[in-house]
């Protein structure tokens, strides 16, 4: 019988050069992030006539959106490994979780 | 000893094992053009070798990151904490006795308010952006053996990390001159502590950069060897996924 590492290789090969970007698709990913920037910044400006609660959630919405494009497409997260991808989210959660108990500790949202 | 009395490992089969997929891309990795003449002693493994099927350099890379996130994560929690702070004890508080001493933390005084300049921030924000897009640039044209663009991407990424870390010294230097200094209160030590370690690990980045390009001259980098490159990269990309953040955070949530 022929182990399937005998021809998972070549086909996750080919498979892996179909979904890798280009230097166009690239270019492209680089553009869609410098226009999510100019809407951050261009929000910054309507701090007198926008609500801040809508403010905080627009620009906390960009900031993931953008982290996540660069962690994806740049860092080939989407493409790689997925072992890399649980290590980075298993610090990313434990960070998040970590100083989600400081804040709470420390009353930061004042609830207590 | 004889082949009966030596146990033997199974042979890998793909359902079975979760590292299948990884081991099938690691075998990607593998530039078609490695000769597989047992050069692998000096870093560049690519998964091969490794019990894992995942290259022994790479995971490090990201484990490494993974922890880097709780740093940061520590730095920007303060910072967020003690904003806060600064303004809510502004008003009860003094830093000094009456005969001088000095009895705790500072509060209140210069901040954000006024202080911060966006449109000038938003261009170095665009500037370490910028920097993220010809990083992959390099790595896919040492990738392909485009060495002369590898040289060009790479060179624009540390000319790129260097001015961003020439605008951050501008900046800190206009708002030490605003009156926001590291000691001034407990912003600004949190402020500059945050910043400033951003700005330290783009300076490593901007050495690593430079030594990349240092070892292509000295014939010791190749497509072959674009692993070191990728690592590189993640490294840089890292720094700026961090300043994503920072941006947002310190300088355009509402004061």
């Amino acid at each position: 019988m022929a182990t399937a590492t005998d021809q998972a290789p070549v086909e996750s090969h080919d498979d892996h050069d179909a979904h890798h970007p280009s230097d166009w698709e690239y270019i492209k990913i680089a553009i869609i992030l410098a226009i999510l920037t100019a809407i951050e910044v261009g929000m910054f400006f309507l701090e007198e006539s926008v609500a801040a609660v809508w403010l905080y959630l627009g620009l906390t919405v960009l900031m993931i959106i953008k982290f996540f494009m660069v962690v994806a497409y740049f860092m080939h997260l989407k493409y790689d490994t997925p072992w890399f991808r649980r290590i980075f989210v298993a610090g990313l959660v434990l960070a998040i979780g970590v100083y989600a108990i400081f804040f709470f500790a420390f009353d930061y949202f004042g609830l207590g | 000893m004889t082949g009966a009395t030596t146990p033997m490992a199974p042979p890998l089969r793909t359902k079975e094992l979760p590292l299948a997929e990884a081991t099938a891309v690691a075998e990607h990795e593998a530039p078609e053009t490695e000769t597989h003449d047992g050069d692998h002693g000096d870093g560049d493994d690519h998964g091969h070798g490794s019990t894992t099927g995942i290259s022994n350099n790479k995971l490090m890379m990201w484990v490494f990151l993974g922890s880097e996130c709780l740093l940061f994560g520590a730095l920007i929690s303060t910072y967020m904490l003690y904003k806060e702070r600064n303004e809510d004890f502004a008003a009860n508080l003094a830093p000094f006795s009456e005969d001088g001493r000095n009895i705790g933390p500072r509060f209140g005084g210069a901040d954000g308010h006024g202080v911060f300049d966006i449109p000038f921030t938003s261009a170095s924000s665009f500037i370490l952006l910028c920097s993220s897009l010809t990083m992959v640039l390099a790595l896919s044209a040492i990738q392909r053996s485009d060495y002369y663009r590898f040289k060009i991407w790479t060179a624009a990424t540390a000319a790129l990390g260097a001015t961003f870390i020439a605008g951050q010294i501008y900046e800190f230097t206009e708002f030490y001159e605003k009156g926001l200094g590291y000691s001034t209160n407990i912003f600004g030590s949190a402020f500059y502590t945050l910043t400033g370690f951003h700005g330290v690990h783009v300076s490593i980045g901007i050495l690593m950069l430079v030594a990349l390009l240092i070892m292509h001259r000295q014939g010791r980098l190749n497509s072959d060897k674009s692993e070191t490159v990728e690592i590189v990269g993640l490294y840089w990309h890292f720094v700026d996924i961090v300043w994503i953040l920072i941006f947002t955070i310190v300088y355009l949530f509402p004061q």
